[in-house]
């Protein structure tokens, strides 16, 4: 196996041949944030929270190979400063209202926040009417608090094998969707394996029943199964 | 060294935020000793006053008495904290904003879900009339200081004081500061009591 090696934040590192950028830094101890990453799914890089500086380049770091040479700055103040308006702009987009909300303590929005020194939202809330979707008898769907990272999509499709996820609409009408924008308690391929609702960064997927800052997405039981699935590893 | 003018203002919240004021207990006595609470719910004053040094605003910005009051507020005051989610985000005072309008709101709570059906209060009455959406304080006047939270907690608006007390500038994001929770800080269980030693707790 070809070995690369490449400088991140100045420190020399080695990563293996068709390892992503994200892999590599994380291999070696540096962070990056990200939020529609999930590991064992594809990437799709979507939030673009895991932007480096590559080469002077800005490169999402979930989908870069590394490359011998590569000269990866992480945490730059141009850096710093786009992750911050990324997550601005993701609470700007829906209505989050984190003290009310099932995943208030559990949510990886409200930690990127927290993270990224948000103490504020500089720009104008856009507060649109987004659907509540109680009509699965386990699970519901709050579009309030959906970021379209694409992880339900990409669990319910590469993990379960369902594909009873998908995305419909455009720039503000995006949604996500259950068979052909059926009510996902209509939705006849979910199988209510629940992954999309382990998946989910924030608030939107959720357990029913839950109340605030109760529902806790169980990373821990959907990484066993990615595991088990991908290196045939079975707990018992 | 003259006493610290200090006031607080309720806006469009729970009063939570002013709890969680009443929650940094024994420093309250040492905070009265530097400082002099020249308006706020708390006390009997009904006229916001000139000259203020500091001051928490609680709550979004919700009706024109709100609108008027955070005008004055701001005209009167050195350093103006946006004190909790209400005041930094609308959070729950804004869910409303999504109805499009003052008057679905109204309508939903006095006419529709009112059994037997009332009659929406008019701006002739008491109650001043409500904006058609709720803001952030931010949204309508410069704000200094932000401190989110649902409420911020009593270490953290002691912090927050001890800082502005002292001339230092106010970056609290060290200190875990977060939408909708209580917003603790890390070891704030270890924080010193009095306000002179008070400056090692990042």
């Amino acid at each position: 196996m070809a070995v690369k090696t490449l400088s991140v934040d100045g420190q020399l590192i080695s990563a293996r041949e068709g390892q992503t950028l994200l892999e590599a830094a994380r291999e070696a101890g540096i962070s990056i944030p990200t939020l529609c990453h999930l590991d064992g799914l594809n990437a799709v890089g979507a939030c673009r929270l895991c932007l480096v500086e590559a080469n002077g380049r800005l490169l999402p770091s979930c989908l870069t190979p590394v490359a011998e040479e590569m000269d990866v700055q992480t945490q730059t103040d141009r850096l710093q400063r786009y992750r911050k308006q990324i997550v601005e702009l993701l609470f700007a987009e829906r209505n989050h209202v984190c003290s009310v909300c099932v995943a208030n303590g559990n949510c990886e929005l409200q930690s990127l926040a927290m993270r990224l020194g948000v103490d504020h939202l500089r720009y104008e809330p856009q507060e649109p009417e987004c659907e509540v979707d109680l009509s699965h008898e386990r699970y519901g769907l709050d579009h309030n608090r959906c970021v379209l990272c694409t992880r339900c999509v990409r669990v319910c499709d590469e993990i379960e094998g369902a594909h009873t996820w998908d995305v419909a609409g455009r720039g503000t009408h995006c949604r996500v969707i259950t068979d052909l924008h059926q009510p996902w308690g209509d939705a006849s391929t979910c199988t209510s394996c629940g992954k999309c609702v382990m998946a989910c960064p924030t608030g939107a997927l959720f357990h029913r029943g839950s109340s605030v800052s109760e529902n806790v997405h169980d990373r821990e039981t959907l990484h066993a199964l990615i595991l088990a699935r991908e290196e045939k590893q079975w707990l018992v | 060294m003259a006493r610290l003018r200090l006031a607080t203002v309720w806006l469009g919240g729970c009063s939570g935020c002013h709890m969680s004021f009443l929650d940094m207990d024994e420093y309250l006595i040492d905070l009265a000793e530097i400082a002099e609470v020249v308006f706020s719910p708390l006390v009997d004053s009904k006229q916001y006053p000139e000259g203020v040094d500091v001051v928490l605003v609680e709550g979004a910005v919700c009706n024109v008495e709100h609108l008027e009051m955070i005008r004055r507020v701001r005209a009167n005051s050195r350093i103006l904290i946006s004190f909790g989610d209400c005041a930094v985000t609308g959070n729950v005072s804004a869910i409303r904003n999504v109805q499009g309008g003052a008057l679905p709101v109204l309508e939903r709570a006095y006419v529709e879900l009112s059994d037997p059906s009332g009659g929406i209060p008019s701006p002739s009455d008491i109650v001043p009339k409500l904006l058609d959406r709720v803001l952030p304080v931010h949204a309508v006047v410069k704000v200094d200081t932000f401190l989110p939270g649902c409420p911020p907690s009593g270490p953290m608006i002691r912090t927050a004081l001890e800082k502005v007390l002292t001339g230092e500038p106010i970056d609290l994001m060290e200190h875990h500061l977060s939408f909708g929770g209580y917003g603790r800080p890390k070891g704030s269980e270890h924080l010193p009591a009095s306000p002179s030693s008070s400056q090692s707790h990042s």
